[in-house]
């Protein structure tokens, strides 16, 4: 059998994504291009993409409920969060960077610009991340972040997330989101989430307790998978070079 | 759902990276020490082979401020136009010493970003076309929602420039300069200078990739 020739990516359905001006997320309002986007065929520079070595990774880079311990353990609720990354098509996306951030148990940011009264927590960063394995599954160990209140309107409060990235095998896959947790009654009043049109798609970034995976008087468990954009192949002519 | 329909999965949804990108993307740049190896804006080792220079330049929203909150990525080939990817089907060897990427952060006062890398050499465009010299280019930040794709391309290669698919595929012939780099010679080092104009006037070129 000859050997597999990939062609371009799918696609971006413009549709399961937030648009790029939506006043109710204010800061977007003078950070929105008014041009739409160019649509452009794909070249060798959007379908190739940077590769890590693990070697590079600490044996802790996956373990923020220890990366940044000090003189003890943070404070909150201990967790485990894990899943697999895959493309649209359903392969399994290997060896991908998956990077993550958060606030701590209070809903407090490491981070000179966050000056909430929440309490910060010496003993938690609130960084990580690790490679995706050849079945395309992640694990990460942290703890839960609280909600925290924004200025957006006055009284705004941001659910439970924690951010996370994405570098894959295409330039074209590039992607940053949030993740939430299952059962957050602040899900439904956010404006960052609500800036995604669809229920589907909004329900696509909930973790999902993962009880038979939670461990005796240590962690608890969510589950959550990511897709991708996927490459078709091509079996006839190959215009991409 | 329909019985006829087959099943694709949809692409998970973009959010905005936030105001506080840099705590895992660029946890330096928060005061936050917790790995060995942290990623950063220098794409030239000692040994990596092709012209240094340094790009440079500032974002700005719709009222012409700086955005002191923004991640930038850049996306290139070696000085040869080879990707050091996988995915690279051109058959030849790549520099060694070259990974291509870096990701920086606006300066918290000022603005102002830059990278210390190559100029790339050029790379194959589509059915046997050639591409001028440029980098891919990614920017993200509070206030946006989905990771903003332009390209950079250098303003003394003109003649490749005029020839570029890409640029040639901006119907819009004035829109396709904000995409130029302008090169300057400062204390010695060769510097491109890239301003994007998210909104408004001159509104940089952004690209559904």
């Amino acid at each position: 059998m000859s050997q597999l020739i990939l062609g371009a990516y799918a696609q971006r359905n413009t549709d399961d994504h937030p648009p790029a001006y939506t006043p109710g997320y204010k800061t977007s309002v003078l950070r929105s291009p008014k041009n739409a986007l160019i649509s452009i065929a794909e070249t060798l520079t959007e379908v190739t993409a940077p590769q890590f070595s693990g070697d590079i990774f600490g044996a802790k880079d996956n373990d923020l409920i220890l990366n940044y311990a000090k003189d003890g353990l943070p404070i909150g609720e201990r967790v485990i969060v894990h899943g697999y990354v895959r493309d649209q098509f359903g392969r399994p996306v290997k060896n991908a960077l998956l990077e993550v951030w958060q606030a701590n148990a209070s809903g407090r940011y490491r981070h000179p610009n966050d000056q909430f009264i929440g309490a910060m927590d010496p003993n938690f960063g609130g960084c990580g991340r690790m490679l995706t394995d050849a079945n395309g599954y992640y694990v990460f160990r942290t703890i839960k972040p609280g909600p925290y209140p924004w200025r957006n309107r006055i009284n705004e409060w941001r659910p439970a997330h924690i951010h996370f990235s994405l570098i894959a095998d295409g330039w074209a896959q590039r992607l940053i989101s949030q993740f939430y947790f299952e059962g957050d009654t602040l899900i439904d009043s956010c404006p960052i989430l609500k800036t995604i049109p669809s229920e589907e798609q909004r329900r696509a970034l909930i973790a999902l307790e993962d009880k038979s995976n939670f461990i005796e008087s240590d962690s608890r468990c969510y589950r959550f998978d990511i897709t991708l954009r996927g490459r078709r192949a091509t079996y006839f002519e190959n215009n991409l070079t | 759902m329909n019985a006829w329909n087959f099943q694709e999965l949809k692409e998970t949804a973009s959010q905005t990276g936030g105001p506080y990108v840099h705590i895992g993307l660029l946890p330096k740049q928060a005061n936050i020490e917790v790995f060995d190896n942290n990623f950063n804006n220098q794409l030239v080792q000692e040994q990596t082979q092709g012209e240094r220079i340094r790009l440079e330049g500032q974002v700005f929203d719709g009222l012409g401020l700086p955005l002191r909150d923004v991640l930038i990525e850049i996306w290139q080939a070696d000085a040869n136009g080879i990707y050091p990817s996988q995915a690279d089907t051109q058959g030849k060897s790549v520099d060694p010493n070259f990974l291509g990427w870096g990701r920086t952060g606006a300066d918290f006062q000022t603005g102002f970003w830059h990278f210390n890398t190559i100029k790339p050499g050029a790379v194959p465009g589509r059915n046997g076309t050639r591409q001028a010299p440029h980098i891919a280019l990614v920017i993200f930040a509070r206030g946006i929602n989905i990771g903003l794709h332009t390209r950079v391309y250098f303003d003394d290669e003109a003649d490749a420039n005029a020839k570029d698919p890409i640029l040639n595929g901006i119907e819009w012939a004035p829109r396709r300069q904000t995409l130029i780099a302008k090169r300057i010679e400062q204390d010695g080092e060769i510097v491109y200078r890239f301003d994007i104009r998210i909104q408004g006037e001159d509104e940089t070129v952004f690209f559904d990739i």
